[in-house]
C-alpha cells in the first residue's frame, strides 16, 4: 500500500513536522508503553496516527529507535507491530528511508512466538521490494545474512523466507553469498530451520538461474527429501512441484524423479499423504510423459496404500488426475488403470476413505461418458448410495447432477429414493440437515410427479420435526420449492397442509405455520397470501401462547407488503391494534412495531406516487427472503441486524403517528434478543423447560 | 506429585497414576461433531503393517535355552533372536496364531534368559539383540484415529501388537539393566539415529509403551555419557516444534519426567546452555493449549531449576506473567499452584525483584469472575511463607493489591471469595495499619486520577486523529495510501473517532 506513495512525498512532507508543544514524543510513548496491555495495543494499532503526528523525521530518529528497543513485548502487541511496519514506508519518508524500517523488523524476526515472526517476515518482503537495489544491497541484504547466521534457530528460520525477494535485484557476488546461506541453511542442525529452508526450496529455485537450478537445488532438494526426520522430507514433495515445472523432460527424469519415487513409497505415511495431497499439481509439473509412466503406478500404489489418511487423500484426487490426463487415450488409462482400484475403495473398511471416494466418483461420468458411466459406474453410485456411513450417502447425492447430465437421475432413482428416506429419518440432525439441503436440487432434477409421489411426505414431515434447526430448514425448503414448481403447486399441495398445522396442539407446530407463510408469502403472491393464509394468521391472534401471538405480529408485519391497502386496513390493523393492548409486554412490543411499519405503509400507498419498492420500506427487501441461505450462514445475524434498522424506523414512526411508545423502547431495549425466543430455542434443542402456557 | 523416576520393576505393571487425572463427566451435548465420529469405531492400520510381509517362514519352535549345553548356547541365542525380528500382523487377530505363540515364547525365554543368566551377553550378540530391537520397536507411528485426540478425555488409541511389543521393551529394559552390559560395546549400536528414532516413539498415544519408553531413555542417558548432550538436544526440538509448530505430541510428560531427574543431576555453576533450555523451551512449554497433560511434570522440572541457581527466578517469573493465560481459567489455577510452588523456594532477595509485577497479576487473578481462580489467589496468603515474604515487603506489596482487593472484597459474585478477601484486608491491616489507612483514604482520589487519565488519553487521541485529519486533507491531492484507511463516516461526524473497546453505538453513524 504505502508502495503507491510517490518517491520523496512522505506523507508529513506536505504538512512539515509534527507540532512538537502539541506531542511530544513522551507522551505519544507513554501510551505505547502503558501498563495495560489492551490499551498498550489499541496505541500500536494507530501507531501510523503517531508517527502522523510525529512527521517523518521525528519517525525515524525518535520513533523507530524506540520502537526497536521495547521489543519485549506481549506477542499480541509484537504481531500489530510487525503488521503496522509493513506499511510504514510512506511515515518516514518513503522508499529512500525503507531502511529505517529494518531494525525493529529485524528483532521482531527473531522473536520465539511464530505468528510475530512470520508476519515480521511478511512485512520484510513488503518493504524488500520499496527499496532501490542500491539500498537492497546496502542494507536489506546484510540483515539477511545476519539472520542466516543468527545463534538461536528461530532468526535463522526467518531468514529463510527472504531470500527469494532480495535475489533477483542483487548483483552477481551477492546472488553467490545468498546462494551460499541457503544452502548452509538446509543442512541446518535444527530441524527447525530444515523445515522452514524446505518450505521455502521452491520459492527460491523459481528466482535462481536454471544452471544454479540444476547445479544447487536439486542437491539440496535431494538431501532434504532423504532428511531423518519425516516433518523435513514432506516439506520436499511440495517443493518437488515448483522445481519440476523449471526442468526439462531429460532432467527432470534423470534428477527428480528417482526422489519423487522414493517419497511415494516412503516409510512415514505423512510423506507419501503428501505426495497424494499434492498428486494434481505434481501431475501438471512433470507432464502427461512421465505422469503415465509414473504417477500411475504411484497413485495405483496410493490408493491401495494401508494408511486410511493416504487412501483417503488419494482418493480425493481421482477425478482431477482423470481430467488432467490427455484426452487421447484417457478413456482406456482410466477404465485398465484407474478404475479396478476405485472398485476396491468402494467397500473399503474407512468410512472418511469412502466419504472421500463419493465426493468426487460422480464427477467421472462426465469423463468416461454414457455407457461407461452406465456399466461401470453406476453400480459402484449405487453401493455407494447403500453404505453404512452416512456421509458416504450424502456425497453422493450432492453430486447427482454430474450424472444427471450424462445418464439422468432416473436411472438412479430405484436406490435413491430408499437412500434419501433413510437420511431424511436418521438420528442425527445434523444428517437430516443435510439432506434437505439438497431437496431444492433433488427437486429439479427428479420433476414435479415423482416429488409429489416419493418426497413430499418427507418434507412435510420435516415441518415437525422435535429439533428447530431442521424445521427451518424445511420452511426454507418448502419456499425453494415453491420457486421452482410455481404457485399453482403451492396452492394444491403445500398451503393446506401448511395451514391445518395451525389447529395443532403443539404451539411449536403452530408456530411453524406462521414460519412457514413468512417464507412462503412472497414466492406465493398476493392471492394466495391474502385469501388463505391471511385468515389463518389472523385468527391465530387470539391463541393462548403467547410465542404465537407475537410471532403473529411478526408475521403480519412480514407479510404486509404483500397484502393490498385494504386487507391491510380493515384486517390487519384492527388485529394489530388489539395485539397491541396485549397483557404480555413482548406480544405488546411486536405488535406496536408492526404496526408502525404498516402505518408507514398505509401512509406511502395514499401518496400519489406509488414507491412501495423504496428500499427503506422493511418488508421489501426482498434478497433476504429470495436468497438461498448457505447452511453455515447464521441467520440470525441478519435478522438481528433487520430487527434493529426496523426497530430504529419503527421508533421515530412511532412518535410521528402519535402510536404510544413503549417506555423502555430505547434503541438498547430494541436491540437485546428476546429473552423467551432464546428460551424457546433452548427447549426445541432439549435444554430447557419451558411451559406452554404462560397465560 | 513425586517425579521421580519409577524402579526398574514397574515397567512390568506401567501405571502412571500422576499423569492420567480424573476423566471428567460424559459431555451433555449430543450433538458435537465428535460424538459423531466415535460412534463407529473403526480399526487403526497400524503402520506395522506396512512392512509385514505376507510370504513368510513359518516359525518353528527352537530347543529352550537352558536344555542346551554352554557351547551352543550362543548360537541358539542368536537363532532366537533372528525368529523374534520375524513381525506379524496383529489387526487380524486369528492370522498366523502359531508363529505369534512361538515368538511370544522366544521373547518370554530371552527376558528370561538375559535377566537372569551371567554371561550370556558377550560382544558378538550385541548387534543381533539391538537388530531385534530395532526391527520390532521402530517403526512409524500410525495417524491418530481421531485429529482432536484430546488426552484427557477420549481413550487413547492402543497398540494393537502390544502382546509383542512389550516383551520386547522388557527384554530392552532387561538388556540396559544387565550387570553384564558393557556400554563401550553397545555404544556401537545404540548411536545417536538410534536415539532420535527411540525419542520419536515418544509419541506414542499408548500409555504402556510410553511408560517403557521413558524408563528405557533414562538408562540410556545414564549409561551411555557420550549421547548425554544429543539426547537433551533432539528433547528440546521436540519441545520446540510442539510449542511453536505442531502442538501434538504424546509424550511431552514423559519426557519431562526424565528431564526432571537429569536437571536433578546438574552440575553447579550450571551452564549456558541448561539455563537457555529453562528461559527457551520450559517456559514457553507454558504456553501450550494441553498444558494440563504435563503441567505437575513441568512444573517440577522449573522449581528444580531454581533449587539449583535462584538466580533464575527472576526470569522464571517474569516469564510465566508473560505466558499468563488470558482466557484459560484451567491453566490460570495451574499457573497459580506452579507460583505458589516457586514462591516455596524463592530466596527473599529475588522476591523484591519480582513482587511488584507477581502481585498486580496475583491481584487480577483475584478479581477474576471465574471463583475457583480468585480462590486459588487467595490462598497464597494461606502459605505461611509467603505471608511473611509479603510482611517483609507490605510497602511495595499492599499498594500493588490493595485497589483490587478493595473493589473486588464489594463486587464479587461469591460469598466464599468476598469472606476470603474479607480475611486478606484484615491481615494487612494488622500488618501495618498505618500504611492500610493511607491506601484507603487515597482510594477513592486514585479512582478519580484514573478516570482523569482516561479523559486525558482520549482528548489525546481526539486530538491526534484531528491532525491526522487535516494532514489528510492537506495532502489530499497526493496519493496517500496509508491515510485512506481512515473511513469517512469519521471524519463527517468529528469527535466520536476514538473509542476504545466499544462497538460503534446505533445511532450515532447515521445521523
Amino acid at each position: 500500500m504505502a508502495g503507491a506513495a510517490g518517491p520523496g512525498t512522505g506523507p508529513g512532507a506536505a504538512g512539515g513536522d509534527g507540532d512538537d508543544s502539541l506531542y511530544p514524543i513522551a507522551v505519544l510513548i507513554d501510551e505505547l508503553r502503558n501498563e495495560d496491555v489492551q490499551l498498550r495495543l489499541n496505541s500500536i494499532k494507530k501507531l501510523s496516527t503517531i508517527a502522523l503526528a510525529l512527521g517523518v523525521e521525528r519517525t525515524r530518529t525518535e520513533l523507530l529507535p524506540f520502537l526497536t528497543d521495547t521489543i519485549y513485548d506481549e506477542d499480541e502487541v509484537l504481531l500489530a507491530l510487525a503488521e503496522q511496519l509493513g506499511n510504514f514506508t510512506g511515515l518516514v519518508g518513503g522508499p529512500d528511508f525503507a531502511h529505517c524500517l529494518l531494525p525493529p523488523l529485524e528483532s521482531l524476526a527473531t522473536v520465539e512466538e511464530t505468528v510475530v515472526r512470520d508476519k515480521a517476515v511478511e512485512s520484510l518482503r513488503q518493504i524488500s521490494q520499496e527499496h532501490t537495489s542500491v539500498a537492497l544491497e546496502a542494507h536489506f541484504v546484510p540483515l539477511v545474512k545476519r539472520l542466516a547466521s543468527g545463534d538461536w534457530f528461530t532468526s535463522r528460520t526467518s531468514a529463510c523466507g527472504l531470500f527469494s525477494v532480495c535475489y533477483p535485484r542483487a548483483s552477481n557476488a551477492v546472488k553467490a553469498e545468498i546462494r551460499q546461506h541457503f544452502r548452509s541453511l538446509c543442512s541446518d542442525d535444527t530441524p527447525m530451520v530444515r523445515r522452514a529452508a524446505a518450505s521455502k526450496l521452491g520459492e527460491f529455485a523459481k528466482v535462481l538461474e536454471l544452471d544454479s537450478v540444476k547445479s544447487e537445488i536439486v542437491p539440496l532438494f535431494t538431501n532434504l527429501a532423504s532428511d531423518e526426520q519425516d516433518s523435513v522430507r514432506l516439506l520436499a514433495v511440495e517443493a518437488c512441484v515448483s522445481i519440476a515445472q523449471l526442468l526439462s523432460q531429460e532432467d527432470l527424469e534423470a534428477l527428480v524423479m528417482p526422489i519423487l519415487r522414493q517419497a511415494a513409497e516412503d516409510k512415514s505415511w505423512r510423506v507419501r499423504y503428501m505426495v497424494a495431497d499434492k498428486f494434481s499439481e505434481l501431475q501438471k509439473a512433470v507432464g502427461p510423459k512421465i505422469t503415465q509412466n509414473d504417477l500411475i503406478p504411484a497413485f495405483q500404489n496410493l490408493l491401495k496404500d494401508c494408511e486410511a489418511e493416504v487412501r483417503a487423500a488419494a482418493a480425493h484426487k481421482v477425478k482431477e488426475l482423470c481430467e488432467n490426463l490427455p484426452i487421447e487415450g484417457r478413456e482406456t488409462i482410466i477404465m485398465n488403470q484407474i478404475l479396478p482400484y476405485i472398485k476396491e475403495l468402494v467397500s473399503d473398511t474407512n468410512q472418511h476413505v469412502k466419504s472421500a471416494l463419493a465426493s468426487v466418483i460422480m464427477g467421472l461420468s462426465t469423463i468416461l461418458g454414457k455407457e461407461n458411466t452406465i456399466e461401470h459406474l453406476l453400480p459402484l453410485f449405487l453401493a455407494q448410495l447403500k453404505d453404512e456411513c452416512p456421509e458416504v450417502r450424502l456425497n453422493i447425492i450432492s453430486n447427482l447432477d454430474c450424472v444427471n447430465e450424462v445418464i439422468g437421475i432416473r436411472q438412479l432413482s430405484q436406490s435413491l429414493l430408499p437412500a434419501i428416506v433413510e437420511l431424511a429419518e436418521d438420528a442425527k440432525w445434523r444428517v437430516r440437515l443435510a439432506i434437505i439441503e439438497y431437496m431444492p436440487l433433488l427437486a429439479g432434477q427428479l420433476g414435479v410427479e415423482f416429488f409429489d409421489e416419493k418426497l413430499n411426505s418427507l418434507c412435510m414431515a420435516w415441518l415437525v420435526d422435535h429439533v428447530y434447526a431442521i424445521r427451518e430448514a424445511a420452511t426454507n425448503n418448502l419456499m425453494k420449492l415453491v420457486q421452482k414448481f410455481g404457485t399453482e403447486w403451492a396452492q394444491n399441495t403445500i398451503v393446506p397442509k401448511v395451514l391445518v398445522m395451525a389447529n395443532d396442539p403443539n404451539y411449536l407446530h403452530r408456530m411453524t405455520t406462521l414460519f412457514c407463510i413468512n417464507a412462503l408469502s412472497e414466492a406465493c403472491g398476493q392471492e394466495i397470501t391474502t385469501k388463505q393464509m391471511l385468515p389463518i394468521v389472523l385468527k391465530m391472534a387470539g391463541d393462548q401462547v403467547a410465542n404465537v401471538r407475537f410471532n403473529v405480529a411478526k408475521s403480519l408485519q412480514k407479510i404486509g407488503p404483500i397484502l393490498d391497502t385494504d386487507a391491510l386496513q380493515e384486517e390487519v390493523k384492527p388485529v394489530l391494534q388489539k395485539l397491541g393492548q396485549d397483557e404480555d409486554m413482548d406480544v405488546k412490543y411486536f405488535a406496536q412495531e408492526a404496526m408502525s411499519v404498516v402505518a408507514q405503509r398505509l401512509r406511502k400507498l395514499d401518496l400519489p406516487v406509488k414507491d412501495s419498492d423504496e428500499p427503506s420500506a422493511p418488508g421489501a427487501d426482498k434478497n433476504h427472503f429470495l436468497r438461498p441461505r448457505g447452511p453455515g450462514e447464521d441467520a440470525g445475524k441478519v435478522s438481528r441486524d433487520r430487527a434493529a434498522r426496523v426497530a430504529s424506523e419503527a421508533a421515530v414512526e412511532a412518535a410521528q403517528l402519535g402510536v404510544g411508545t413503549q417506555p423502555r423502547s430505547g434503541p438498547a431495549y430494541q436491540l437485546c434478543v428476546n429473552p423467551r425466543e432464546t428460551l424457546a430455542h433452548l427447549e426445541i434443542v432439549g435444554l430447557v423447560h419451558f411451559s406452554q402456557s404462560r397465560d | 506429585m513425586e517425579t521421580k523416576l519409577p524402579p526398574a520393576s514397574t515397567p512390568t505393571s506401567p501405571s502412571s497414576p500422576g499423569l492420567s487425572p480424573v476423566p471428567p463427566p460424559d459431555k451433555v451435548d449430543g450433538f458435537s461433531r465428535r460424538s459423531l465420529r466415535r460412534a463407529r469405531p473403526r480399526r487403526s492400520h497400524s503402520s506395522s503393517q506396512f512392512r509385514y510381509q505376507s510370504n513368510q517362514q513359518e516359525l518353528t519352535p527352537l530347543p529352550l535355552l537352558k536344555d542346551v549345553p554352554a557351547s551352543e548356547l550362543h548360537e541358539l541365542l542368536s537363532r532366537k533372536l533372528a525368529q523374534c525380528g520375524v513381525m506379524f500382523d496383529f489387526l487380524d487377530c486369528v492370522a498366523d496364531l502359531k508363529g505369534k505363540e512361538v515368538k511370544r515364547a522366544a521373547l518370554n525365554e530371552l527376558v528370561e534368559c538375559v535377566g537372569s543368566t551371567r554371561g550370556v551377553l558377550i560382544e558378538p550378540v550385541y548387534p543381533d539383540i539391538i537388530r531385534m530391537i530395532s526391527v520390532n520397536i521402530f517403526r512409524t507411528l500410525p495417524p491418530s484415529e481421531n485429529p482432536e485426540f484430546d488426552p484427557e478425555e477420549d481413550e487413547p488409541n492402543l497398540e494393537p501388537s502390544w502382546p509383542h511389543l512389550q516383551l520386547v521393551y522388557e527384554f530392552f529394559l532387561r538388556f540396559l539393566e544387565s550387570p553384564d552390559f558393557q556400554p563401550s560395546v553397545a555404544k556401537r549400536y545404540v548411536d545417536q539415529k538410534f536415539v532420535l528414532m527411540l525419542l520419536e516413539l515418544f509419541d506414542s498415544e499408548d500409555p504402556r509403551e510410553r511408560e517403557y519408553l521413558k524408563t528405557i531413555l533414562h538408562r540410556v542417558y545414564g549409561k551411555f555419557l557420550g549421547l548425554r548432550a544429543y539426547i537433551r538436544k533432539q528433547c528440546s526440538h521436540i519441545f520446540l516444534r510442539f510449542i511453536y509448530e505442531f502442538e501434538h505430541f504424546n509424550g511431552v510428560a514423559e519426557l519431562l519426567e526424565i528431564l526432571g531427574s537429569i536437571i536433578n543431576g546438574f552440575a553447579l555453576p550450571l551452564k549456558t546452555e541448561h539455563k537457555q533450555f529453562l528461559v527457551r523451551v520450559l517456559i514457553p512449554l507454558h504456553s501450550v493449549k494441553s498444558l494440563s497433560v504435563f503441567h505437575a511434570q513441568l512444573a517440577y522440572c522449573v522449581v528444580q531449576f531454581l533449587e539449583k541457581d535462584a538466580t533464575l527466578t527472576e526470569h522464571v517469573i517474569r516469564g510465566l506473567l508473560k505466558y499468563w493465560p488470558k482466557t484459560c481459567t484451567q491453566k490460570e489455577v495451574m499457573f497459580l499452584g506452579e507460583m505458589e510452588e516457586i514462591l516455596d523456594v524463592i530466596e527473599p532477595s529475588q522476591f523484591v525483584k519480582i513482587q511488584e509485577p507477581l502481585f498486580k497479576q496475583v491481584a487480577r487473578c483475584v478479581s477474576s469472575p471465574h471463583f475457583q481462580v480468585a480462590e486459588r489467589a487467595l490462598y497464597f496468603w494461606n502459605n505461611e511463607y509467603i505471608l511473611s515474604l509479603i510482611e517483609d515487603n507490605c510497602h511495595t506489596v499492599l499498594p500493588a493489591v490493595f485497589g483490587t482487593l478493595y473493589q473486588v472484597s464489594k463486587e464479587h459474585w461469591n460469598q466464599t471469595i468476598v469472606s476470603l478477601i474479607y480475611n486478606v484486608l484484615k491481615t494487612f491491616m494488622e500488618m501495618n495499619g498505618k500504611l492500610f489507612d493511607e491506601l484507603t483514604a487515597s482510594y477513592k482520589l486514585e479512582k478519580q486520577q484514573e478516570q482523569q487519565k482516561a479523559r486525558e488519553r482520549q482528548e489525546l487521541w481526539q486530538g491526534l486523529e484531528e491532525l491526522r485529519l487535516r494532514r489528510l486533507q492537506g495532502t489530499q491531492g497526493a496519493k496517500e495510501a496509508p491515510l485512506q484507511r481512515l473511513t469517512p463516516q469519521v471524519a463527517t461526524s468529528g469527535g466520536v473517532s476514538y473509542r476504545v473497546g466499544l462497538p460503534p453505538a446505533p445511532g450515532i453513524t447515521g445521523t
